[in-house]
């Protein structure tokens, strides 16, 4: 299958007065047209500077795209001038953002920011953007669609500006939405509201979607493949169903393992993961993960692994880690029984009684601080 | 617990208010009304939000209440007007057989040496411009209870115990990470040996992976001191875990109040029943199997909630009556209360 998106070892920087920030560090992955795919990390760990990157929306300065391809479609658009992107954020690739309330324009009604991209990209005239903006209100299940397309943002609430937002992400008909932390704003209720939609939508339409959360559950029922990030990089890539059942780094079994599960009989103590999560202004150099894992050993604080295959694992599994790999100590490991060392356990826990990381480093080049 | 028949029967018309000796706070038909003024010189009061509006339930000395609901449902306001942080409109807060609403400043600064707070916002609930070790200090010096060497000894202990390294009383909470910072919010509580302690959404501010870690040490420290919880949050999986009981909220009333297994198995009021169904699964084997209950609408304004019961707006279960009657909050099963008239499945 010809692929939608195929980016390629992405370095996304932030230049700022402490250092360089390495946001994205050689962030690779591919989709095909129609495809559901879901980036799950945490706040910091790059998935919203990947997903900026790929409209070309890092603002410069601080923030920079220093190496890499983003192939859509067959351009590359980090080769684009600004007009050709143009023509294509919007268009052929839309975005969702976390917050509706800041994303849209509060003093402009809802139909005026709808046919401000119909207008401009696919050039319908005033009397027609009307119309298909109040059919892509229905669309997305706005009552009384008619009436409400000339209402400002503060009218409606945080789920029907959401539904708005989609509204705007559908309007010409894109091959790609990313939808950034959709849902994460608002109530349990209206998150199954919307992601209800968004399945709809993306089922009806055809359309590629790159989900981007840190809610586990939610990708779970949403997408058929994730990749999970890690201190900028892609640390697991694996089909939703295989991630689940087989997953192959431990940073990914610390998450199934800290996170309670509605549906959990009984009273069991959480495993949470250790430790803080890097300093992207200088990471550690092995394995990303590797100060806060239980199942580390030498080798992970020398050397960086690659994103490579695992054995006993779905063909197109593969992770960031030298204990899964071929020949690795932890081919055989059950994650679910064995939570590691306890020795380095204990050693972690004493790095989150410290200073975080980006501390440190600032008292290391020497800075003064107030005496007691 | 067993519960006699006899014994069911004579409280099973009544609220959620019965004494079974172990009760360390009783609140009773609660209310909390904001008032909504218009007019700059003369203001009028033209309307009330009312964020809690009668609500019953008590908390047993050494458990874990956990109070659900989506925002906007008045949890919080539950929980600060508990503490006397608001002034309630009406009702009785009562805790170890005091009832708080009528005391004086003096004797109510005396009560709330037993009963502490835990914020949302790790960020904004520490001063910026404190050092560590005066913000966990200040409660100590505030009650008389340590002061010079004592109290810095004291605050090195408090950062020992929420698993900081003691030798930091002398930075600042931007220094901290988070997870680090909600620590502190935990020592600052602890300060001053309460038996009762307010924790509203403690976690939604942190990442993942550091949510387990916050969770574990709120429930090694109930244990180790014996600590009773009012644990605010929107996260139901997480109240899952940690609550013994839990009572679920929707625009200033309570509908339903259950032991957690009891609530989460069978729960009676449609209103938790879509809430659980809409939680998604971190699995998706099981994800796929589910039926999901997709609630229509949004939550109606508290200003001017639904006549009859608050819910039949959004309920498929709802007929004519719901739109009338309020529901009573009624205990169908042995301490499992419920708002409903149509309860159970």
């Amino acid at each position: 299958m010809p692929e939608l998106l195929e980016v390629k070892d992405l370095k996304t920087q932030f230049f700022t007065r402490d250092g360089v920030v390495h946001a994205v560090d050689g962030v690779s992955f591919e989709l095909a047209a129609g495809e559901t795919l879901g980036i799950v990390g945490e706040s910091g760990c790059g998935k919203s500077v990947t997903a900026l990157s790929l409209m070309r929306l890092i603002p410069q300065p601080p923030g920079k795209i220093v190496e890499g391809s983003i192939m859509f479609d067959g351009q590359d658009v980090l080769k684009m001038d600004d007009d050709d992107v143009r023509a294509i954020r919007g268009n052929n690739i839309a975005m969702i953002f976390q917050d509706p309330m800041t994303s849209l324009n509060p003093v402009l009604t809802i139909s005026r920011q709808i046919s401000e991209a119909l207008e401009l990209h696919l050039k319908m005239d005033k009397a027609e953007a009307k119309k298909r903006t109040i059919e892509l209100l229905e669309l997305v299940n706005i009552p009384s669609a008619k009436k409400r397309a000339d209402d400002y943002p503060h009218q409606f609430s945080g789920g029907m500006r959401q539904r708005v937002m989609i509204a705007m992400a559908l309007s010409c008909n894109p091959k790609l939405i990313l939808a950034d932390e959709p849902t994460t704003a608002l109530d349990v209720t209206i998150q199954a509201q919307i992601l209800d939609l968004l399945k709809n939508l993306a089922r009806e339409f055809r359309t590629a979607f790159i989900l981007i959360t840190h809610d586990l559950g939610v990708v779970a029922g949403m997408t058929q493949r994730i990749h999970v990030m890690y201190g900028g990089q892609i640390v697991e890539k694996a089909d939703t169903g295989e991630l689940f059942a087989n997953p192959k780094m431990p940073y990914t079994w610390g998450l199934l393992r800290s996170i309670p599960r509605l549906d959990e009989s009984r009273k069991a103590k959480l495993l949470p993961i250790e430790g803080l999560p890097p300093d992207l202004i200088a990471p550690p150099p092995g394995c990303r993960f590797e100060p806060r894992c239980q199942y580390r050993r030498e080798i992970c604080a020398q050397q960086v692994p690659e994103l490579k295959h695992i054995p006993n694992a779905k063909p197109d599994h593969e992770a960031r880690c030298f204990g899964t790999q071929e020949g690795g100590w932890l081919a055989n490991t059950d994650w679910r029984q064995d939570v590691g060392n306890a020795k380095e356990l204990e050693a972690i826990k004493l790095e989150v009684a410290d200073l975080p990381p980006e501390m440190k480093r600032i008292e290391a080049a020497g800075e003064t601080r107030p005496s007691p | 617990m067993t519960v006699q028949p006899d014994e069911f029967i004579q409280r099973s018309r009544s609220t959620a208010t019965f004494d079974s000796g172990k009760n360390l706070l009783d609140v009773k038909a609660l209310k909390m009304h904001f008032p909504l003024t218009q007019g700059i010189i003369f203001q009028r009061q033209v309307g009330a939000v009312r964020a809690v509006d009668g609500i019953d339930f008590f908390v047993e000395k050494g458990e874990t209440l956990g109070l659900v609901g989506e925002s906007g449902c008045g949890k919080s306001t539950t929980g600060r007007a508990i503490l006397q942080l608001y002034k309630p409109t009406s009702g009785e807060v009562v805790f170890d057989g005091v009832e708080l609403t009528k005391l004086g400043g003096e004797s109510m600064r005396k009560m709330r040496r037993r009963m502490q707070m835990i914020f949302q916002d790790p960020y904004a609930s520490l001063n910026p411009r404190m050092t560590v070790g005066n913000i966990i200090g200040e409660p100590l010096e505030v009650h008389n209870l340590a002061s010079g060497k004592a109290k810095t000894e004291r605050v090195q202990e408090l950062l020992k115990i929420v698993g900081l390294n003691p030798y930091f009383t002398n930075r600042y909470p931007h220094e901290f990470s988070g997870g680090q910072r909600q620590r502190i919010g935990v020592a600052r509580a602890l300060a001053v040996e309460p038996e009762f302690i307010v924790a509203d959404e403690p976690i939604s501010a942190l990442d993942v992976s550091i949510q387990a870690q916050v969770i574990n040490l709120l429930e090694e420290l109930q244990d180790k001191f014996k600590l009773t919880y009012l644990f605010i949050a929107h996260d139901l999986s997480v109240v899952r875990h940690i609550s013994d009981r839990v009572a679920v909220m929707y625009l200033g009333k309570i509908v339903e109040l259950a032991d957690r297994v009891d609530l989460y198995e069978h729960p009676l009021h449609p209103y938790s029943q879509a809430l659980l169904s809409a939680v998604p699964i971190p699995d998706p084997a099981v994800e796929g199997k589910r039926k999901r209950i997709i609630l229509t609408g949004d939550v109606p304004s508290p200003v001017n909630p639904p006549t009859g019961c608050r819910f039949h707006t959004r309920c498929w279960k709802a007929q004519e009556i719901c739109s009338e009657v309020d529901p009573e909050f009624i205990e169908h099963a042995p301490r499992h209360w419920a708002a409903c008239h149509f309860p159970g499945a």
